[in-house]
């Protein structure tokens, strides 16, 4: 019998077996490499929080140096009360983001650096001009001076916006500090590009924007004060020194 | 056998889906910043039309005519999640790097063309073959472009240095102007110029 594959029935039947047996073998790839994808971004997330407190990690020596350096993590409310029986690496940010201040869940990790010393490293998240933007704050044993800083982000524009995921614009948040006396004030990102922060008088904490990057900038700033880090603040005065 | 092979080397050069054929041209210019994207972006382009060429020519006597495009376009679409899928499990860096154009070689217009253009009408065998060639005739455009841009705009290859320090320190600088998407547009038209100068055939009669 010479089949009609012009027929209607035929038609059907042959577009649903077809979506069913393509359905069935992407289920089994997602399924089969979600564990690898999973610790890949494990991985990645270790390494940004090592990145902060500047010790540079490959792929392979990440686990391991992450054990050796990340001495303790917790979570604490916006109250600053450290919460019990919360896994702080698995907290998702872009949950806790969307929370009201006094529901958040903030992740808070305490490192040593290779001379020992004690830093302790904040995750930040906020809105870039295209998508999220993240990082991480390592700041001293005094809970105020920024040790080093890290930021990355899904989609800004390269060469404007991206750039804040580059060293050199990083590297100007080290020895910011995010009080000023006992009032806390965190990072000022000041619009106009290289020396506008100190134009406007304020070295201490303030820092260039990106010429070009405006909104990514604003967005950077808003990550460092009112949309993220000041719902740290009572953790941070309580700990001040 | 001289008929196969033509079907593999055709591509590379008179036959070039991207200087030829100017097909593809979007991702040749977005992912042409750094030689190791590019190479892992054109394995993913060469495997995904090899693969997709060898199903639907399997399936060519048995696909319903009213629904051959949306069958393609399953097929394809289904090859080019599982590249990703893969990427993003064993070479992470990469695909972070080469983001959505992976997802973008779903609309490729070198896949489709080859699917209707050969693989309907041809036995599994040389449909394979017709992907490979194809592929490959991209993955050289790629290949060329990429390296011209990564040794002009960053002075290395695949991520080693090879610009010495010491021509930084008498003052010879990258060129910022080459790692941006206009310049990869100039430089296919320049191997296009060149190619065409090369190859008689190639060149129309008025």
């Amino acid at each position: 019998m010479k089949l009609d594959t012009n027929s209607n029935l035929y038609t059907f039947i042959y577009a649903s077996v077809l979506v069913i047996v393509v359905a069935a073998a992407l289920a089994f790839t997602a399924v089969k490499l979600k564990p690898m994808q999973d610790k890949n971004i494990r991985v990645e997330k270790m390494q940004n929080i090592l990145q902060s407190i500047g010790v540079i990690a490959n792929f392979e020596e990440a686990e391991k140096l992450y054990k050796t350096h990340i001495t303790d993590s917790y979570a604490v409310n916006s109250k600053g009360e450290k919460l019990k029986d919360v896994n702080a690496f698995d907290i998702n940010l872009k949950v806790q983001y969307k929370e009201k201040p006094e529901d958040k869940v903030l992740p808070v990790y305490e490192a040593k650096t290779d001379d020992g010393t004690k830093k302790i490293i904040i995750p930040l998240r906020g809105k870039g001009l295209w998508g999220p933007i993240w990082g991480y704050f390592a700041l001293d044993d005094d809970y105020n001076t920024i040790y080093g800083a890290v930021f990355d982000h899904k989609g800004e524009t390269p060469g404007l916006g991206a750039e804040i995921a580059t060293p050199d614009f990083q590297k100007q948040f080290n020895g910011k500090t995010l009080f000023e006396g006992d009032k806390f004030v965190s990072i000022t990102v000041y619009k106009g590009g290289k020396g506008s922060a100190e134009k406007a008088g304020d070295t201490k904490h303030g820092v260039d924007g990106i010429s070009g990057g405006t909104i990514t900038s604003k967005g950077l700033e808003g990550m460092v004060k009112n949309d993220w880090l000041f719902a740290y603040k009572n953790f941070l005065e309580k700990n001040k020194k | 056998m001289g008929k196969n092979l033509k079907l593999v080397t055709d591509p590379l050069n008179l036959n070039n889906p991207i200087t030829v054929q100017v097909l593809g041209i979007c991702s040749a210019l977005a992912v042409t910043v750094k030689l190791m994207p590019a190479i892992v972006m054109s394995m993913s382009v060469i495997a995904v039309l090899a693969f997709a060429n060898v199903i639907i020519s399997l399936l060519r006597n048995t696909i319903p005519s009213r629904i051959r495009i949306i069958v393609q376009l399953v097929v394809i679409a289904a090859l080019v999640i599982i590249v990703d899928q893969i990427l993003k499990a064993y070479v992470y860096d990469i695909s972070k790097q080469l983001s959505v154009f992976v997802g973008l070689i779903i609309t490729n217009c070198i896949i489709m063309g080859r699917l209707e253009a050969f693989a309907l009408g041809n036995k599994p065998f040389p449909a394979f073959l017709d992907g490979l060639g194809n592929g490959a005739g991209y993955a050289i455009i790629l290949v060329i472009v990429s390296a011209i841009r990564e040794f002009f705009g960053s002075g290395s290859l695949a991520g080693f240095k090879i610009i010495p320090q010491s021509f930084y320190d008498f003052g010879y600088s990258d060129n910022g102007l080459i790692i941006l998407p206009p310049m990869a547009l100039i430089i296919v038209g320049v191997i296009i110029w060149v190619q065409r100068y090369k190859t008689r055939e190639l060149i129309e009669e008025k």
